[in-house]
């Protein structure tokens, strides 16, 4: 943690409190366990009501609406009972092809876009570190711009950006003999990646390059005197020093990945023929949802909270231990 | 530390590679500007194109000026419902927001200024549900809802805007650093009762976190799309988000494509004054959540 951040900005008035100690006359201890546990509750209390309403209980009641299947009886909407199905929700949820293939595809796209995105990422935040790069503040500030931008809202513009008849990178590109569809099948993915990648990737410099900034001079500069200069500095210096910034990106990236859900879905509104409305595994979920199967629904978002909890809580273990021996 | 030249420590620079060195990085620099910025010009360009000329002339250059009546046409299409929508994504922002950076602020203060047992867990369960992604949440959220029949509300949306586990995290982390323990105890000795040390000393020491929490949280609302599509059917209830992917859907039943982009393009603005005014809050909160 950066305390040292927290005091540089605008200090609030500060109220001085007259630091007399004084023991308490009856010489009892000054708080009882229970006093400070009934404390700490009350400051907890407000925030736990929500976080138990608005997050826990609906995952509590979808692992368990996950468990049930609501069967009809008669084929025009006949009585309607609810029983328990076991594991068949979550059987129906592996066997849909629709869905197995597009966590595929994510986990493959994200495969793809997060070493691109994060690579970008750290060359740009090692480049703004250097000595050579000027203009820092500007570059800064231009590459969070995106950031701006609603994801919605941008996927809007890319859909414009990327549309054959409107785009400003076909016409070049076809003058220089490459002729490329952006939103075409084969093209979709990359074009996505592009999306997600263009919005976030001055975020995760950002969070790199601020890194990098509390590295102490002294470090570097007793680097450079035994020569380490240029790359070298970069790699074996400066980001075995900032990995924590590393792991954090991934970390949010994996999960960015995980709920990918705004571009494509846009695309889709956009009549994007290219876009399959099942194209991510959110998107499976939804149709699910809009179809009156709650159940399934229920089942594959119990899928996805596990499958992206694995993944990012696996890679933050994994990077602990190898911090740890390291 | 020139980012060209590599393996041996020649000890007086060359100067031929430093300015190569110079070259390469502000080259690159350049390019991912560039990479940036293009996007961003041709939204603004064409927000300034006379409908019919869209089409016409380059992408990227400015032809037929009429910014003003695009933006008019914007405010007055379908009763004026763009103003709404900005205004409602105002609303679940700023309340959602305020609300949540208040109530991490005094989560995040428990958890780092008392000791009880099972703080650690409780802390844990909030951290691993900063690892689950929102949509995780807001589908069963959906769910939940659509059983109680409250969905299609401003609550629907506001309710869970209010919950920032991630604002805790870095409410923990920011209560620590900036709250002396002794102060809380002169307080306390000074017979300051729990709420007032609270709110007359912890409180004014987080503030900065506390701008900083509550910027990430507002635009974190702000940008949400997935939790406002699901919930809200009524267009004049949508954020702005819902309300331009709408647009933009529509352009087969007549809404021109000129709207959303202009209206993609005013929706920028807010957004940027803000980021522009309050640059160096991004900063500390992006180092918080990196170091440790």
């Amino acid at each position: 943690m950066s305390s040292s951040s927290s005091t540089r900005a605008a200090s609030p008035p500060r109220p001085v409190p007259a630091v007399t100690p004084r023991v308490s006359p009856s010489g009892r201890p000054r708080r009882t366990g229970r006093r400070t546990a009934l404390t700490a509750s009350g400051f907890l209390a407000p925030f736990a009501v929500l976080f138990l309403t608005m997050m826990v209980v609906p995952i509590g009641y979808a692992i368990y609406q996950s468990f049930f299947t609501v069967r009809r009886a008669g084929l025009f909407g006949g009585a309607r009972s609810t029983e328990f199905a076991g594991l068949s929700n979550y059987g129906a949820a592996f066997s849909d092809h629709d869905f197995t293939a597009s966590i595929v595809r994510v986990v493959l796209l994200g495969c793809v876009q997060v070493p691109v995105m994060l690579g970008l990422a750290l060359l740009l935040a090692l480049l703004l570190d250097s000595r050579s790069a000027r203009l820092r503040k500007t570059y800064r500030l231009t590459f969070f711009l995106p950031y701006a931008l609603p994801g919605a809202i941008a996927a809007v513009m890319w859909s414009f950006l990327l549309a054959k008849d409107l785009s400003p990178f076909t016409g070049p590109l076809s003058h220089i003999g490459i002729d490329v569809d952006f939103l075409s099948p084969s093209w979709v993915p990359f074009s996505i990646g592009n999306m997600i990648t263009w919005g976030w990737t001055g975020y995760n410099m950002l969070i790199i390059y601020s890194a990098l900034q509390t590295i102490p001079a002294e470090v570097t500069e007793a680097a450079a005197l035994d020569g380490c200069t240029g790359w070298r500095l970069a790699w074996a210096v400066k980001i075995p020093l900032v990995r924590p910034a590393l792991v954090l990106t991934t970390v949010f990236s994996i999960i960015g990945t995980a709920q990918m859900y705004t571009e494509p879905a846009v695309l889709v509104g956009a009549r994007v023929p290219g876009v399959s409305p099942k194209f991510t595994p959110i998107m499976n979920t939804t149709l699910s949802m809009d179809l009156g199967d709650q159940n399934l629904a229920a089942a594959e978002s119990v899928v996805l909270a596990l499958i992206t909890l694995v993944l990012s809580f696996g890679f933050l273990k994994y990077n602990q231990r190898k911090g740890a021996m390291a | 530390m020139s980012v060209i030249r590599a393996s041996r420590p020649t000890r007086p620079a060359l100067r031929g590679t430093d300015i190569a060195s110079k070259v390469a990085v502000n080259g690159v620099l350049g390019l991912m500007a560039l990479y940036t910025l293009i996007p961003l010009w041709w939204l603004f360009v064409s927000a300034t194109k006379a409908s019919g000329y869209l089409y016409t002339g380059t992408p990227l250059w400015f032809s037929h000026f009429d910014l003003v009546a695009n933006i008019r046409n914007a405010f007055s299409f379908e009763g004026g419902i763009f103003a709404t929508w900005l205004a409602n994504s105002a609303l679940y922002s700023l309340v959602g927001a305020t609300v949540s950076t208040l109530l991490s602020a005094m989560a995040g203060y428990a958890l780092s200024k008392f000791s009880f047992r099972g703080r650690e867990s409780v802390f844990n369960v909030i951290l691993a549900s900063v690892l689950i992604p929102a949509p995780m949440f807001a589908l069963p959220l959906f769910l939940l809802m659509a059983k109680l029949d409250i969905t299609n509300s401003y609550w629907s949306v506001l309710l869970p805007s209010c919950v920032s586990p991630f604002g805790v995290y870095l409410c923990r982390i920011f209560a620590a650093a900036s709250v002396p323990d002794e102060l809380l105890e002169a307080a306390r000795l000074d017979g300051a009762g729990e709420q007032r040390t609270f709110f007359g000393i912890a409180l004014p020491l987080m503030a900065p976190a506390m701008v900083t929490v509550f910027l990430f949280q507002f635009v974190g609302i702000w940008n949400n799309y997935l939790l406002p599509s699901l919930m809200l059917n009524t267009p004049s209830l949508q954020p702005v988000t819902v309300g331009l992917v709408q647009w933009r859907s529509e352009f087969a039943n007549g809404v021109p494509l000129l709207l959303p982009i202009t209206g993609a393009f005013l929706s920028l603005i807010p957004l940027l004054v803000a980021f522009i005014g309050l640059q160096r809050f991004w900063r500390k909160g992006l180092t918080a959540g990196a170091v440790k």
